[in-house]
């Protein structure tokens, strides 16, 4: 009987999504949609705005990162009015940047990602969450991670006016800097970040890669596509989250470009389905030919994982052995396996940690020279930034008075719509036989794009849950015959 | 010992943020945990939507809705949750008013759409849309249909209470949430239906810190252009257009007390009826000027009046939305 499964709905940052697997005659995978139903329109409606307000509209594309808008459309008015911002307002942005982070990583390894591995994959349901962990690690781990996300937010606050959509970044700079009593709170918040980023490897060593059947897990091919992979990297080619140049490098990992955020429209197209409302970004010199691995194949990713691949190395001493010692134990570079991006993110989670404290004990964090006023006639601009689910590009033009004529946006997420779409179908295609679908799958379904973090998880923090999942069987004639669900 | 009652929370065209904000409570989640059973709030819980049909009618005690109705989905949503539970709240700015996302009804929903599928690294010269209803080989594929113009939450169902802000400050949200655990425990009685929680009933000028000292202004300035500015004074009055007269108090202030002007994120201020007239109300009383050329010229100063009058508010405001979205 051939069959058609509905995974409706399952939810992402912005809204909802929805995956549809068709099964042949033999109840095999014939195919798998991965679709985003939403659509707001940012590039239309920031047409006529001030430039100087992208950094606060685009925030409201994504609460759960609006740091990361916030910074790349600041960094695209900077360059619009052709302003460098003085030393110190880059450093307080990028310290603003790393202290969100570690909030954001964190969030995703202790409530999202990390309970599949921490209860593991086939754990009662009930116990796959936050609680299970905190049940697991103990309440004294638990009780860092909600301090850790307070730090976070604390430092975003502190330097950037709020928790939530923070303010302060303006073309030129920030509005403001901080005083030396702010800086003191902000580098003992920093140096405990650093301990809790080490106590989070050492829990992932020990519950993770101390378990023979999750590395198994980690390096089978369920989860495994060999693509291209994109990060930012500075002058030496390490990993950074605030600025320098997108490296991307081929699926056996040697550089196929290094290119500067104005020159992104030469490297990176969107392809467009009828089916979604989203679009599929791919390397333009390469070629969109569908939904396939490989070097003749455009498709590539942009996670942790992509980041480490893509850099030579981490920047800071204590992220740079994290980093040597997840190659040296996965085989080398590049890494392929899609769950070991859970790792990689711990690593980041330490970077980020030692970054906020280089950033908070330098000389001139407290200076009062937090903006360069423009002086040029604004004309058009691109900021580019690693959101933590990918990078970031923000592209403006405008008219002599620096209003918007024109914007393209192509957000953290959008950059792993292709892979996320194979990760779904691959791991469907492995489970799914003879027409017959287990509740197993619905963990593993998850579990395929959960190493993505994409957007929709991330708020999935403090209260116990999993992925919203029903999966509904139809026949031919689309008459429901079974209904599968997370929870019974 | 009796059933906790029932909590739901639900997001619809929105960004995220307010889960967060509420997430941001930190301990205040336990205490919701603790005195409610959470029924359904997919970004941190299992629920589907038909286990949400299946519940009786009103068996919800509260829903916090956010986002606004953007398509048939939202929609559908909103109105299951309205028949579902018993105070149902529209929770954040974009709930309330439409916010940022509001700014849609600026344009017709096609032009929306052909911007966002024609954008320079758009590889589309075959000019394909996303259809609400597309044949694949295998089968039909169905995306949800996008409205005419974004509406907030109260243009679809009725709503109880509303609760501003973009997001909600965690502050408030706590505020709320031992509100009615009060309220279930007997210890407290809730307000009026229809009244605005978690604000509060003045202006961000009235917490804000800074002097006002009701400077006649000559000239409009872009805040890049001026910053630093001074931070003790009243941002307008240093030139800036700054949105805190219109805007409904209970943020502390944040934007103006990290040098940035408000940017209206609370919406309209306890009785008005028109945000953007009562800002222009506002602006021109600070503009020294008494020839209306010279008026004229101050006011176009403003780089953009459209969004200065309804950056948040367009939505929800007496226009809803611009004439060309009314149009085919």
């Amino acid at each position: 009987m051939t069959q058609r499964i509905s995974i409706d709905p399952i939810t992402r940052l912005e809204g909802h999504g929805k995956i549809e697997i068709f099964l042949d005659a033999k109840g095999n995978v014939a195919n798998t949609y991965f679709q985003i139903p939403e659509l707001r329109g940012f590039e239309r409606f920031v047409v006529g705005r001030p430039i100087e307000e992208m950094a606060l509209i685009t925030n409201r594309i994504c609460g759960v990162c609006p740091e990361a808008h916030n910074m790349a459309a600041s960094k695209a008015a900077d360059a619009a009015y052709k302003v460098d911002p003085p030393r110190t307002a880059k450093m307080l942005r990028e310290l603003l940047y790393s202290a969100f982070y570690c909030t954001d990583h964190t969030t995703h390894f202790y409530a999202l990602g990390g309970p599949d591995f921490i209860m593991g994959p086939d754990a009662p349901v009930a116990e796959r969450n936050i609680l299970g962990v905190i049940h697991k690690v103990g309440l004294e781990i638990g009780g860092r991670v909600i301090q850790m996300r307070k730090y976070g937010h604390n430092t975003v606050e502190m330097i950037g006016g709020r928790k939530v959509h923070p303010c302060a970044s303006i073309p030129g700079g920030m509005t403001k800097g901080i005083t030396e009593e702010q800086r003191k709170e902000i580098e003992e918040m920093g140096r405990w970040a650093i301990e809790f980023a080490q106590c989070s490897l050492k829990i992932f060593n020990d519950i993770v890669l101390g378990n023979p059947q999750y590395v198994d897990l980690i390096l089978g091919d369920v989860y495994t596509h060999h693509t291209y992979y994109m990060g930012l990297v500075d002058e030496n080619n390490k990993v950074n989250f605030y600025d320098g140049k997108v490296r991307v490098v081929d699926p056996n990992g040697r550089e196929f470009i290094k290119y500067e955020p104005k020159d992104y429209m030469h490297h990176i197209a969107e392809h467009v389905e009828p089916w979604t409302y989203l679009k599929f970004p791919y390397l333009k010199n390469v070629g969109w030919k569908g939904f396939v691995d490989g070097a003749d194949s455009g498709v590539y990713m942009a996670t942790p994982l992509s980041r480490l691949n893509a850099s030579d190395g981490m920047a800071t001493p204590l992220a740079r052995e994290e980093y040597e010692r997840f190659y040296s134990t996965l085989g080398g570079k590049p890494v392929h396996q899609r769950l070991a991006t859970h790792w990689a993110r711990l690593i980041e989670l330490l970077y980020a940690a030692e970054r906020w404290v280089d950033l908070a004990t330098d000389p001139e964090i407290t200076s009062p020279d937090v903006h360069a006023k423009p002086t040029q006639v604004p004309t058009e601009g691109i900021g580019i930034v690693e959101a933590p689910r990918g990078t970031l590009t923000h592209h403006y033009w405008t008219d002599e008075r620096g209003i918007v004529t024109k914007a393209n946006l192509i957000v953290g997420t959008t950059n792993n719509y292709a892979p996320i779409q194979m990760s779904t179908h691959k791991a469907a295609t492995n489970l799914i036989k003879d027409g017959r679908a287990t509740e197993g799958l619905l963990n593993m379904v998850e579990m395929a794009f959960r190493a993505y973090d994409p957007c929709f998880g991330c708020a999935t923090h403090a209260l116990p849950g999993q992925m919203p999942l029903e999966i509904t069987i139809h026949d031919a004639d689309g008459i429901p015959v079974d209904v599968l669900k997370q929870y019974c | 010992m009796t059933a906790k009652p029932k909590f739901a929370m639900y997001w619809a065209a929105s960004c995220g943020g307010c889960e967060i904000a509420v997430l941001n409570t930190h301990e205040k989640i336990l205490d919701v945990d603790a005195n409610f059973e959470v029924v359904f709030w997919p970004v941190a819980m299992d629920a589907k939507y038909q286990d949400v049909e299946d519940m009786e009618d009103g068996s919800i005690l509260l829903t916090l809705f956010n986002g606004g109705i953007r398509n048939d989905e939202n929609e559908r949503l909103a109105q299951l949750l309205r028949k579902k539970s018993k105070i149902l709240v529209s929770f954040g700015s974009c709930a309330t008013e439409g916010c940022i996302p509001g700014l849609a009804n600026l344009s017709p929903v096609g032009e929306i759409v052909n911007t966002a599928f024609n954008t320079i690294t758009t590889d589309n010269p075959h000019e394909i849309y996303p259809r609400t209803s597309y044949d694949v080989p295998e089968g039909e594929l169905h995306i949800p249909t996008l409205s005419k113009i974004l509406r907030p939450l109260d243009q679809v169902v009725d709503v109880d209470y509303y609760m501003p802000g973009c997001p909600p400050e965690s502050h408030q949200i706590a505020a709320v949430i031992d509100l009615v655990i009060k309220v279930i425990h007997g210890e407290a009685e809730l307000p009026p239906k229809g009244t605005v929680i978690g604000a509060g009933h003045s202006t961000v000028c009235d917490e804000c810190p800074r002097a006002r000292n009701v400077k006649m202004i000559k000239a409009f300035k872009r805040i890049q252009d001026i910053a630093p500015v001074d931070p003790t004074l009243c941002i307008l009055e240093q030139g800036v257009p700054c949105n805190g007269p219109a805007t409904r108090s209970g943020c502390n202030a944040r934007c103006p007390q990290a040098g940035a002007q408000c940017i209206g994120c609370y919406g309209p201020a306890e009785g008005v009826m028109d945000y953007g007239a009562r800002l222009i109300t506002a602006f021109s009383s600070v503009i020294d000027a008494n020839e209306p050329d010279e008026i004229e010229k101050i006011l176009d100063g403003i780089p953009d009046p459209t969004g200065q009058m309804y950056r948040f508010n367009l939505a929800g405001s007496l226009l809803k939305a611009a004439k060309p979205a009314w149009q085919k």
